[in-house]
């Protein structure tokens, strides 16, 4: 056979697409590991049906020469695993496509718009491995020889990924990955296409993670030693992680009966004295809101992970979406100020989620990271995150024996003592209370303590992070965008090269940093680009700024913005 | 110890003369003071209703959260910190109906604290409503045919689901009770007393004659590790007996399951454990 595939970018996007069940998950999991060992920048997003078994699921792997962190639409190669999957993505398909897979699977289709279907027996190779459940292993071997892996970094990997298994298995991987491997080398066409030159041997020292690893390691950073939660997608993987931590950091990790549950555990731990999360989606969250008032008027700190998906209701469960920005802003009855992260990058994940600890122990406040699906499915390999100057900051005291809890001070915090730790006795009240913090129907002394409550809003905005301008500092035009769109709205305006276009991207999105009302007056045009239908951050910034921002960019269906869409709706705006 | 030590000067108290709520104040002092847990030892933990007013008319700790959830922060506040008593109580709407899902799951969880429910088959704070252990034709202004719903019956449930402790009693006898809840709190696990009481003001049928007539005491022959037997003398409702009924001492608590504590007693909320290097060993890990 011919060497038919030369890549004329530094930027691949490879596309699998296969039921739930057929292993595409493994064969994501295997090949960025390997790939980013070898030197390549890799990026991986997924969507998929909530469905353990059939379906329709597809990950995007893009393996390129510089850092990628953004869905991209284009496929350039498509590795189909059911007879479906052609059809599933069949948009994204052009005559730059090439279709590598199971003649039968691809034969119908072939020439698909104008692609290049190369046949492979990807199963029959997996029957005489053993059996076609290691199709998934002979493609991603496949995959490796196209971008010349060497054969030492995947043996020790396999036969470590696959080590509980037992014998049989690894020594059946093992050769799956080796035959695919011998395929995928002569696949590339090597004198047009030199994938060896695009790799960076400091690639091979970065971390690679998705959102929900870089939220955990944040939390472990930030001194979390007490999480309970309730599983709901997408918000589980941080109790999954935190769970396989709780020996080696002294964390108690408890799955609880429900999500209102969940969070009064979390603010009795907080009472006790730990450093309390709980991790939620969308319906969970709903359920814990009386939880985060109780927060808001016992003082208790707490940290609030809102991984959001597509509602209302149940809505798309596995699906992803921006639009429950304003339900972590009212969320609660009553007036209690709050702090709301929105992080871009798996960085700003990790670093604002250690912060986020810090700032809910100072102001006794419950802090909010918003996540949502595609931010926490998807990897992308970072530089290894930097611990120096980060602090587990402690606000606790010892109490002594005229310790009243809700002491009215100047600044509104009062010095939070915990029982065991003073000679002062500590109590919390749900009700309106007095400063030892029983119930009290004074009413002046109601008017004092919502004033006190509400005055660590003075404090917490002097603590605010500022939004972070990409581009020109002079700019005719201003992109606003928040939370997870970072990378595609980067990404899209990087292929615009448009000088007189900058980007202003919100980590944190309440309160707002002071400086946005003047990023936004000197623009001519502002456009926002938020996934959802009513662009709950334009508000957000109506209300707090006065500003409007007329020119919209909203997606809804339950998928992530592509690079290719920011691209053209910026460009039609912007003509 | 003198029970005044977790006597508070002059406050007003928001509960009816002649509650049941007074005595199960008193006798819940003296079992303290018996048992010597201090003021700072403890941390009371109750929800919303008349009955959880308790933790304010008490000098201690105290966690007066929301209604319906005072089980899930006494969990964790035993949790974080097990050198502490932890005591949670409530009302029977609040315990076993906005909370009911949390009573159900505490009893699997097995924290090693007390809930003390006082039940009055009644709703006091909301003026006269039906409870969950209101009593089949009981009549109130919600309910005004007369309550059809079967009452919940928190000793069966307890004793369905295994609980480590169960008993019920009778506020209007102070030493009885007192007995009771003296074994409840030195009970390693979950444990349930129930307290028959009368509501003054919106309960007219379960008064203080009808609790005495309604009650008998379990005989000294009662097998409380027979669950069996537990079972079925909870069951009873012509009369409903009083005590313990059900002991089960072997179950691991929750906070001998989490393991935190498996090499370090030190409460968790008091230790100041250097992360630094593990974090850095994690994150190579990724690499």
């Amino acid at each position: 056979m011919e060497s038919p595939i030369a890549l004329d970018k530094k930027d691949v996007s490879i596309v699998l697409c296969g039921q739930a069940g057929q292993g595409i998950q493994t064969v994501e999991r295997i090949l960025v590991r390997l790939l980013k060992l070898s030197g390549y920048h890799v990026f991986a997003t997924k969507e998929y049906m909530s469905r353990v078994r059939g379906g329709n699921n597809s990950t995007e792997i893009r393996v390129a020469s510089s850092r990628v962190s953004a869905f991209e639409d284009r496929i350039d190669i498509l590795i189909p695993f059911h007879e479906g999957a052609l059809k599933h993505v069949e948009r994204r398909i052009s005559h730059q496509s090439f279709i590598l897979g199971d003649e039968e699977m691809i034969s119908k289709d072939c020439q698909l718009n104008g692609s290049q279907c190369i046949p492979i027996p990807l199963s029959k190779i997996a029957s005489d491995v053993g059996g076609k459940i290691y199709a998934n292993i002979v493609a991603a071997g496949m995959v490796l020889g196209l971008f010349q892996v060497e054969q030492r970094i995947f043996t020790g990997f396999i036969t470590e990924y696959f080590a509980k298994k037992g014998e049989d298995i690894i020594k059946k991987n093992l050769e799956a990955i080796q035959k695919g491997w011998e395929i995928g080398k002569g696949l590339l066409d090597s004198e047009r296409t030199d994938v060896k030159s695009w790799r960076e041997s400091a690639v091979g020292e970065d971390i690679l993670l998705n959102g929900a690893e870089a939220i955990s390691l944040g939390a472990l950073a930030g001194g979390c030693n007490f999480l309970s939660s309730y599983p709901m997608s997408p918000s589980t993987g941080v109790m999954v992680f935190l769970s396989h931590q709780m020996n080696e950091f002294d964390i108690i990790v408890e799955q609880a009966e429900d999500e209102i549950s969940a969070i009064n555990m979390a603010l009795g731990a907080s009472y006790g004295g730990a450093r309390a999360m709980v991790t939620t989606s969308g319906g969970g969250f709903a359920l814990m809101t009386e939880g985060v008032s109780l927060s808001g008027m016992l003082e208790l700190p707490v940290v609030i992970h809102l991984a959001q998906r597509p509602g209302p209701a149940t809505g798309l469960p596995t699906r992803t979406e921006q639009a429950d920005l304003e339900l972590a802003l009212y969320s609660g009855h009553g007036e209690f100020p709050r702090i709301i992260f929105a992080p871009g990058k798996l960085e700003d994940a990790f670093s604002l989620t250690q912060r986020a600890f810090n700032l809910a122990d100072k102001f006794q406040i419950p802090v909010f990271i918003l996540t949502d699906q595609y931010f926490m499915d998807s990897y992308s390999n970072v530089p290894i995150f930097d611990l120096k100057g980060m602090k587990v900051e402690k606000y606790i005291v010892k109490s002594d024996k005229e310790y009243k809890r809700y002491e009215l001070t100047g600044t509104g915090i009062s010095p939070r003592a915990i029982p065991g730790f003073g000679e002062g006795l500590v109590g919390v009240d749900s009700d309106e209370h007095d400063q030892e913090a029983h119930i009290t129907e004074d009413l002046d002394l109601r008017g004092k303590m919502v004033e006190k409550r509400l005055r660590k809003l003075e404090s917490i905005k002097k603590d605010v992070l500022p939004p972070e301008l990409s581009g020109n500092r002079e700019y005719r035009i201003l992109i606003v965008g928040w939370g997870s769109t970072y990378g595609v709205i980067k990404e899209a305006l990087e292929k615009l090269d448009r000088k007189d276009i900058s980007f202003l991207h919100f980590k944190q999105v309440y309160p707002l940093h002071e400086e946005t009302k003047e990023y936004l007056k000197k623009a001519e045009k502002t456009i926002i680009v938020e996934n959802n239908a009513t662009s709950q951050f334009g508000k957000l910034i109506k209300l707090f700024t006065g500003m409007d921002i007329e020119t919209k960019i909203l997606k809804y269906n339950g998928l992530v913005f592509s690079v290719e869409e920011v691209l053209d709706k910026i460009r039609i705006h912007t003509q | 110890m003198n029970t005044q030590i977790y006597d508070r000067e002059g406050i007003d108290i928001a509960w009816c003369p002649g509650c049941g709520n007074y005595s199960i104040l008193k006798t819940l002092k003296m079992v303290l003071a018996e048992l010597g847990i201090g003021p700072r030892e403890l941390v009371l933990v109750s929800g919303i209703g008349q009955a959880a007013k308790i933790p304010h008319y008490f000098k201690t700790h105290f966690f007066n959260g929301l209604h319906g959830r005072a089980i899930p922060p006494a969990t964790a506040i035993k949790a974080v910190n097990p050198e502490l008593t932890v005591i949670a109580e409530s009302g029977d709407g609040d315990m076993y109906g906005e909370g009911g899902n949390h009573f159900i799951h505490a009893i699997r969880r097995n924290p090693d604290i007390t809930t003390i429910v006082h039940n009055n088959m009644v709703y006091g704070l909301t003026k006269g409503q039906a409870s969950p252990t209101s009593q089949l034709g009981f009549k109130t202004p919600v309910q005004v045919k007369g309550v059809f719903l079967e009452p919940f019956n928190p000793i069966a449930v307890a004793v369905a689901l295994d609980a480590s402790f169960v008993a019920r009693a009778y506020a209007g006898d102070i030493e009885q009770t007192k007995e009771i809840i003296k074994e409840a709190v030195t009970h390693k696990g979950f444990a349930l007393v129930d307290i028959f009481h009368p509501c003054v003001s919106f309960n007219k049928v379960n008064t203080h004659t009808w609790f005495k007539e309604h009650t008998y005491y379990l005989e000294d022959s009662h097998d409380s590790t027979d669950r069996m037997s537990a079972f079925q003398r909870a069951l009873e409702k012509e009369k409903f007996p009083l005590g313990i009924f059900y002991k089960n001492s072997d179950k691991v608590t929750f906070v001998e399951n989490v393991g935190v504590y498996s090499q370090d007693k030190t409460p968790l909320s008091l230790r100041d454990s250097e992360r630094v290097k593990k974090l850095n060993d994690l994150l190579e890990s990724k690499k």
